[in-house]
């Protein structure tokens, strides 16, 4: 019992930081239809800017209290991020909004390759130790199942964003203009909608995003390199689709289901498929052999973790092609 | 002006008989000397060069001829490709042995350049057991084995840290190899393998495996991977409340292991490390004349390179030959007294005398321990 309680707790810790990521995503696909590959790079670079602040502040304010610190890191990385998701959109994506869908995909692909070997030139190909600010010690919430202040601050953090983030899609002038750029553009535009500052700034809250859940993560297990953005950003998509892209709310969904597919799935898919538990009449010899003294037999073990949030989301995509809470949207003109 | 001309052909002239008299036999040395671990290939061909200065230095006689040896130092900047190219350009040199190279991944593809052009090549850092099982005669190495290492974290940990093991691994060829060595070594020492978990070498998050292992409430853990995923495992473990001692490979014995894992590393954590630690080297003046000659201190594998090289010419000697199939059987059989110690090879190519050394955390440090 104590250990699946911990493996939600694990799931939705990871989960929660997919969904963060995933709804850069989400957002951006809503509005232009591109799927920013980029966008794990820089969760990576808002890690590194955050590493780099908090590293001079330790350095020249000793004294400073270190969740003022991480705060500083964390807004000056944001801002960092912001400018950067700004930048990449103005200079690599807005050319290209009219090109075929292909030419966007190919771009952010390369925009991703691009800032991941500037990372590499800044700050090396060695891992990083990321000062571990918020206390990392263990409660104990129940016996025997364990969380830490980061993982408590870590879930309540981005519930908050996300929910913000909600209301400010639902409830305010810029939320509408968001919505009705998402819906059509051209428009949108008619109805005197300002479509390129709207596509801007949804690549900017979606990149300060990607900075607070990578400031997240390095918090959480205290690493930063240069190549940390990319399997958080695969898995964030992954997220997405599963939710349903396009969709808010599907890329939340989709962030937590996945953390706690792939926590269960790591922490249960040998146990189950385990031979040994098979009954003794259904064992051939040797596989009685091998269990004997407390030896398992496990079929698919965690070796297979990846693959099974894989079939997870395919078998979910043959159901419902749009994902979990995606909608029929009506083509674009 | 004419005078000054006749002078400097008479100079070159006799240089050149000077050198016709001591014949030249061209030694190879390949690592990597630029990229990430450019440090350990210098290190290596350090090793080399003394090795080869030293006998210089006393004078080589090879089948009653005075003999000068000369390094040829190469860059495969520990790239596989990088590394075929080298080879096949030291083989065009014409040396007459190899030193290297020296991660397992180059070593085994260009081994096969060296054995078909009849080339004796000795890695003294390259572990992965394939490389001595392709059936290549001309192939030799001077450090242990992972097969060899892998039984000695198997024996530590089931007779030294307590009965039940689970063990990790990042599905790398050499994790995974190391880890099925392991996994022996456990079982052949009464201990019980609780679970075999896996990860990959991109991995941060170990939190789901890590909360399995500790259902089955393991006395150790052992990791068979790098040190970018071994440190943050570590704490990790330490955040699950997990109580189970660490043990890890030589992919985690380093300096960097430890600051990953920072707090988290204790007296209760452990590696292992092919080869002995400079202190408890054979030659005990061996780390004073390289740091005399080189002005840097021994990163890792020097003195096996030092051997490797010395084997090379230990073997010319007794053929009396300085050609490859000439003093191949001499190579085969060779035993004689290095700087690490006894220098021997089995019928595959592996040192007979491979050691490994169990190493302890203290103070921010790895220090050797009496396994």
């Amino acid at each position: 019992m104590e250990t699946l309680l911990q493996q939600i707790i694990n799931g939705l810790v990871v989960g929660s930081v997919y969904a963060l990521i995933a709804l850069g995503y989400t957002m951006v696909y809503g509005i232009l239809g591109l799927i920013n590959f980029a966008h794990g790079d820089i969760l990576m670079v808002g890690a590194l800017v955050a590493l780099q602040v908090i590293s001079f502040l330790q350095e020249h304010f000793p004294t400073m209290s270190p969740v003022l610190m991480l705060l500083i890191g964390l807004v000056v990385a944001a801002l960092a991020c912001m400018i950067l998701g700004y930048v990449i959109e103005r200079t690599a994506y807005r050319r290209l909004r009219n090109a075929p869908r292909l030419a966007p995909l190919i771009t952010a692909i390369g925009v991703s390759f691009l800032l991941q070997t500037l990372a590499m030139i800044i700050w090396g190909r060695n891992y990083h130790n990321f000062p571990q600010l918020i206390s990392t010690a263990p409660l104990q919430p129940v016996e025997g199942v364990f969380i830490t202040p980061v993982q408590i601050i870590i879930l309540i953090s981005s519930a908050l964003l996300m929910g913000g983030l909600i209301l400010l899609v639902n409830k305010t002038r810029l939320g509408r203009a968001m919505r009705a750029t998402a819906e059509n553009h051209k428009v949108a535009s008619l109805m005197g909608v300002d479509t390129n500052r709207i596509i801007s700034t949804t690549f900017i809250i979606g990149s300060g995003l990607a900075a607070v859940a990578g400031v997240m993560f390095s918090s959480n297990y205290g690493v930063a390199h240069y190549a940390m953005g990319f399997t958080p950003g695969i898995k964030a998509f992954t997220a997405a689709v599963l939710g349903g892209i396009g969709n808010l709310g599907g890329a939340m969904l989709g962030g937590v289901v996945l953390g706690l597919v792939e926590s269960i799935g790591a922490g249960y898919l040998g146990t189950a498929t385990d031979l040994c538990n098979l009954p003794h009449w259904l064992q051939w010899a040797s596989l009685t052999q091998t269990c004997s003294n407390g030896g398992s037999f496990e079929l698919l073990s965690s070796n297979y973790q990846d693959i099974f949030a894989f079939v997870i989301l395919g078998i979910v995509l043959i159901f419902r092609p749009t994902g979990l809470l995606g909608e029929r949207v009506s083509d674009r003109a | 002006m004419n005078k000054t001309l006749i002078a400097f052909g008479v100079f070159a002239c006799c240089a050149g008989m000077a050198q016709a008299q001591e014949a030249v036999v061209k030694i190879g040395h390949v690592g990597p000397l630029t990229g990430n671990i450019a440090h350990m290939g210098k290190d290596n061909e350090n090793g080399a060069r003394l090795a080869i200065e030293e006998y210089n230095a006393k004078g080589v006689t090879i089948g009653g001829k005075k003999v000068k040896l000369e390094l040829v130092g190469e860059d495969d900047a520990a790239d596989p490709k990088t590394g075929n190219i080298v080879a096949q350009r030291l083989v065009d040199a014409g040396v007459k042995g190899v030193v290297g190279h020296l991660n397992s991944g180059t070593t085994i593809p260009a081994s096969r350049i060296y054995n078909q052009a009849g080339i004796p090549m000795i890695s003294p850092s390259s572990t992965n057991v394939t490389l001595t099982q392709q059936g290549f005669p001309y192939i030799f190495r001077t450090m242990a084995n992972d097969a060899q290492q892998g039984s000695v974290i198997g024996k530590f940990a089931a007779t030294k840290l307590g009965k039940k093991v689970a063990i990790i691994d990042d599905r790398t060829s050499y994790g995974q190899g190391l880890a099925d060595e392991i996994d022996k070594g456990v079982k052949g020492n009464g201990g019980q393998v609780t679970s075999r978990e896996f990860t990959n070498n991109q991995a941060t998050d170990f939190m789901a495996i890590l909360t399995k292992i500790k259902s089955q409430n393991p006395d150790v853990i052992v990791y068979s991977g790098m040190d970018a995923q071994g440190g943050p495992m570590l704490k990790q473990i330490k955040q699950l409340g997990i109580k189970a001692k660490f043990v890890t490979g030589d992919g985690g014995c380093t300096p960097e292991f430890i600051r990953l894992a920072g707090d988290a590393a204790n007296e209760t954590t452990y590696c292992t490390q092919a080869g002995l630690p400079v202190s408890q080297l054979a030659d005990k003046t061996f780390k004073a004349r390289f740091v005399k000659r080189f002005g840097v201190d021994i990163q890792n594998y020097a003195p096996y390179s030092y051997d490797a090289a010395a084997a090379l010419i230990e073997a010319m000697k007794a053929a009396g030959s300085s050609e490859p199939a000439k003093y191949l059987p001499a190579l085969k059989k060779i035993h004689f007294k290095g700087v690490t110690g006894d220098v021997a090879f089995d019928d595959k190519g592996d040192t007979k005398y491979g050691a490994i050394t169990v190493y302890g955390y203290k103070a921010g440090a790895w220090e050797p321990i009496k396994p």
